[in-house]
């Protein structure tokens, strides 16, 4: 019996957060796509997990389950795409992107939940907001921090991966809004 | 379930998980703070030679930083214009000593008693609301969802093969988070339905 938490987590939420983790380790089995040749970097589907666990999940369960990836990520596990894990990655150049997922499925959580009638295009910005803008505000200045590069350098490094993250957002806007259409109470 | 755990019976392996996260911290944290390119030069020394020790091969070592042989090529050359040689050496040392220490803790350290010794730590978080016996059971639950997403995704992929959409994302992502949610549906009735009490 949990009486400590003010409302403890349910069954079903636990498997909810486990299934999510889990997804955005099986998102990572998928080899890199490069949409444009060689002109932009591979994107890897990872953060479409984070995305998807904010936007169907909401905010306590979508941060818990993206916490819970990363503590995963953290014990050696190779989760990450590419087989790469533990906490080598966490602290390297991409830990701040990294380390942040939790708090950006949590912000899009908190912004489906504000707004439960959101338009696409609405829902859509939402995503990007927690997915692009809070990730890249907690991992530039990671990138600058760790490789002492200065922030508009690291800012001009990171641009190349802005479209394959749009297109993320596109594809979790859309299957969002299609798992909540099929489980109106998730 | 793999990890990245490489067997051995040195003082590493057999050190508790606990303090040598706590070493791998302090280390970390004394890099950050040292600006000094000769100490950093020593550091990575010293930390390439407890590979060794730990029965770990050079080439182990030298496999950690593969990854991110690129990015340290670009920080080296963007620090060597704009802020000369030696910062540019010192920046990347670090951040290659930072992650040969880390990856010394992954590679001596099972998972799984990496896992425990989490677990155990957060019982003290219990007076915040914290239930560790909910974490083991989503830690659990998670490890085995891995596999079993992946053998979705390959039935959903073969099932829209014959309808020839298997290279549309949408129609294999839209019927296997569906297929997903339902898994987790049944398995939360299961565990509810044997008794087990969140």
């Amino acid at each position: 019996m949990d009486t400590t938490a003010p409302r403890g987590l349910a069954t079903k939420d636990i498997v909810y957060i486990a299934l999510f983790a889990a997804l955005t380790a099986a998102l990572g089995l998928m080899p890199p796509i490069h949409f444009a040749g060689a002109a932009l970097p591979p994107i890897s589907a990872q953060s479409l997990g984070v995305m998807l666990a904010g936007a169907v999940l909401g905010s306590k369960r979508g941060g818990l389950a993206l916490l819970l990836f990363i503590a995963l990520v953290a014990v050696g596990l190779p989760l990450l795409s590419g087989g790469r894990g533990g906490f080598g990655v966490l602290i390297g150049t991409s830990g701040g992107f990294l380390l942040a997922w939790p708090l950006c499925a949590y912000i899009i959580g908190y912004l489906m939940e504000k707004d439960t009638a959101a338009s696409p295009i609405k829902t859509g910005l939402y995503v990007a907001f927690g997915g692009i803008v809070v990730m890249y505000a907690a991992g530039i200045p990671w990138m600058a921090f760790i490789g002492k590069l200065g922030l508009p350098k690291s800012l001009t490094i990171m641009v190349a991966y802005v479209p394959g993250d749009l297109v993320k957002v596109g594809l979790a806007t859309v299957i969002a809004r299609g798992l909540r259409r099929a489980y109106p109470n998730l | 379930m793999l990890d990245l755990y490489t067997p051995g019976s040195s003082f590493l392996h057999r050190l508790p998980p606990a303090p040598k996260m706590l070493a791998m911290m302090l280390g970390a944290t004394l890099l950050f703070i040292n600006q000094s390119l000769p100490v950093t030069i020593a550091a990575t020394l010293v930390i390439f030679a407890l590979y060794p020790v730990a029965q770990l091969t050079l080439k182990q070592a030298f496999a950690q930083i593969r990854p991110l042989l690129i990015i340290f090529v670009l920080f080296f050359v963007v620090q060597w214009y704009f802020s000369g040689l030696e910062l540019a050496a010192y920046v990347v040392l670090r951040l290659a000593a930072l992650i040969l220490l880390a990856s010394l803790v992954t590679l001596t350290t099972r998972s799984s008693d990496m896992i425990d010794t989490m677990t155990h730590g957060l019982s003290y978080l219990k007076p915040i609301g914290v239930n560790p016996e909910k974490v083991s059971l989503a830690i659990s639950l998670a490890l085995r969802f891995i596999p079993v997403l992946a053998q979705i995704t390959r039935e959903v992929r073969e099932a829209q093969k014959t309808r020839g959409l298997e290279r549309s994302v949408i129609a294999v992502a839209m019927p296997m988070a569906i297929r997903a949610i339902k898994m987790a549906d049944d398995i939360s009735d299961a565990i509810d339905s044997r008794g087990y009490r969140s």
